[in-house]
């Protein structure tokens, strides 16, 4: 049975020229499931429109 | 030569100050100085795999370049003779940097040290080899399937922590008095806690990353690790100072603080985290709070906000930038990683940009409100790891009836404070029969704040780098 995520992932696979092997799937799957829930979690949270990233550079 | 006045009766390395007085006088020479070390190099890193590369050949000549140099009646520094060694991302000349990979192996041999390592040199410390790492330093625990695990001192059937494994090893075994690391989400003061040693992350930007192989430019620190706070603060001072080639390193002028780590500590205002920082705790790491409130007399917690929003933030930001520098290794030579970090970095690579975007705006929010914090108190006190060292090779543990993957948790603690660049002096515990190590933070750029209070607790013997039996 296909996985929610292996659409999304043979996509940006495809896109960015990365080569995938289906043994390693399994766990770049586990992996980015991990990322966005944690990444949703940052979503969630309400920003100003007006806030900066934190970014290095300085002109 | 006996070697009296830079190792103790007990078989430990001297403070670094006072084997520096001993080169700098003659009692004793930088060359038999560095002979002990190799000597201790080469008797112990069989088993403890803290080296991957011993540097001997330049080590002597070094040595001899100083004894020639002190003989000529000039002035050394104030590391003179002192031993050193590098976790293997920093560029040592004639090595290839290979930042605990297969791939980089590969690379030409460095042609210039390391900004950190010409400074520690230019103080008069001599470099003695390279330290063994996680991979590219995505890694808590210290092993790597390329050079085997970095073993920890105090029982080499557990782990060093990470990514700064062989730092922790040379350092927690006695190795060398001194070793550097890079500290991203924690690889500093991880190793520190679970090795029983003194480990200091700077200020974010405060000492040159110029020469060292990066992992996530926004977090990406270097550091020190010692045996005594004093040696940290010393070998701290050797290495401040602007790089241009380091385009993160802050201008600000040099602001030395060995000379204050024994100012009185009664005015400080000092309060423990609360809420986060109390759970998820072995009752080891409870403990090792614990002692160290009470030594110091604190009696509050303060709450900082959302910090398990900054733990994840954290995580999202390292995972795309570290992914966006290994790219095009993971096009080319996926097999050649490990897999796990192969598979960790081509998740990253798949996170959507705007919810990267979003983690560095939520980063700019939590830096200005823990800031705000700092208006109420000088010192906060969090624990550096939750646990003890686990096993090598351990993958789960139990905590409060639940199991958890060790690999992910061991950083949750150390994450939420690297992840807005705070200062951080992790101190050792020395709890019988592994150590465990509490992070003393302060404001940006209050190094010296945090190694005062990490001073007081030593010479209060609530912390120590205990001795590990066998080294």
């Amino acid at each position: 049975m296909a996985e929610p995520l292996d659409d999304y992932i043979d996509a940006v696979a495809g896109a960015l020229g990365l080569p995938i092997e289906d043994a390693w799937k399994p766990s770049v799957r586990a992996n980015l499931a991990v990322t966005l829930k944690m990444a949703k979690m940052v979503d969630e949270f309400s920003l100003p429109d007006e806030i900066e990233p934190a970014s290095i550079y300085a002109a | 030569m006996q070697l009296d006045p830079v190792i103790t009766p007990e078989g430990d390395w001297r403070p670094a100050s006072e084997i520096a007085q001993a080169v700098a006088t003659k009692k004793i020479s930088a060359l038999a100085v560095t002979e002990a070390a190799l000597a201790r190099i080469a008797q112990h890193n069989p088993v403890l795999n803290a080296f991957t590369d011993v540097t001997a050949d330049r080590a002597r000549a070094t040595a001899k370049a100083l004894d020639a140099a002190i003989a000529a009646g000039q002035s050394v520094g104030p590391l003179a003779g002192v031993p050193f060694a590098v976790k293997n991302l920093f560029d040592v000349t004639g090595l290839p940097t290979r930042a605990g990979s297969k791939i980089n192996r590969d690379r030409p041999a460095s042609t210039r040290d390391a900004t950190l390592v010409e400074r520690m040199e230019a103080a008069g410390a001599v470099l003695v080899g390279a330290l063994n790492m996680g991979e590219y330093a995505y890694d808590f625990t210290g092993e790597n399937i390329h050079d085997g695990p970095s073993r920890n001192p105090h029982d080499t059937t557990r782990m060093t922590g990470g990514s700064s494994g062989g730092s922790g090893g040379a350092v927690g075994g006695s190795l060398v008095p001194i070793a550097l690391g890079s500290d991203t989400n924690g690889s500093i003061r991880v190793p520190s806690s679970f090795c029983g040693i003194f480990g200091l992350k700077p200020t974010y930007g405060r000492l040159s990353r110029a020469r060292s192989f990066p992992f996530v430019a926004s977090f990406d620190h270097l550091g020190p690790f010692a045996r005594s706070v004093e040696d940290l603060a010393l070998s701290y001072d050797a290495m401040q100072g602007p790089d241009a080639e380091d385009a993160a390193c802050s201008t600000r002028a040099v602001e030395p603080v060995t000379a204050l780590i024994g100012q009185d500590i009664g005015g400080l205002r000092i309060a423990a985290a609360g809420g986060y920082f109390r759970k998820n705790l072995f009752p080891e790491a409870q403990e090792a709070v614990a002692r160290v409130t009470k030594a110091l007399g604190v009696t509050r917690d303060i709450e900082l906000p959302e910090v398990a929003r900054a733990r994840s933030a954290a995580y999202v930001i390292s995972t795309v930038e570290g992914a966006s520098l290994h790219l095009d290794r993971l096009r080319t030579r996926p097999n050649d990683f490990d897999p796990a970090v192969r598979d960790r970095l081509l998740a990253g690579a798949m996170v959507p940009a705007p919810l990267v975007d979003r983690a560095q705006k939520f980063r700019r929010w939590y830096r200005a409100k823990v800031l705000e914090l700092f208006g109420d108190v000088d010192v906060i006190i969090a624990p550096a790891t939750p646990c003890i060292a686990p096993k090598l090779g351990q993958a789960t543990f139990v905590l409060d009836g639940v199991e958890l993957p060790v690999r992910a948790n061991i950083g949750i603690h150390t994450q939420p404070i690297s992840f807005i660049g705070l200062p951080v002096v992790a101190v050792p515990v020395p709890l019988d029969p592994m150590p465990i190590g509490v992070q003393i933070i302060a404001a940006p750029w209050r190094e010296d704040i945090a190694l005062r209070v990490a001073y007081a607790l030593e010479r209060a013997g609530t912390v120590a780098a205990p001795r590990a039996k066998g080294f």
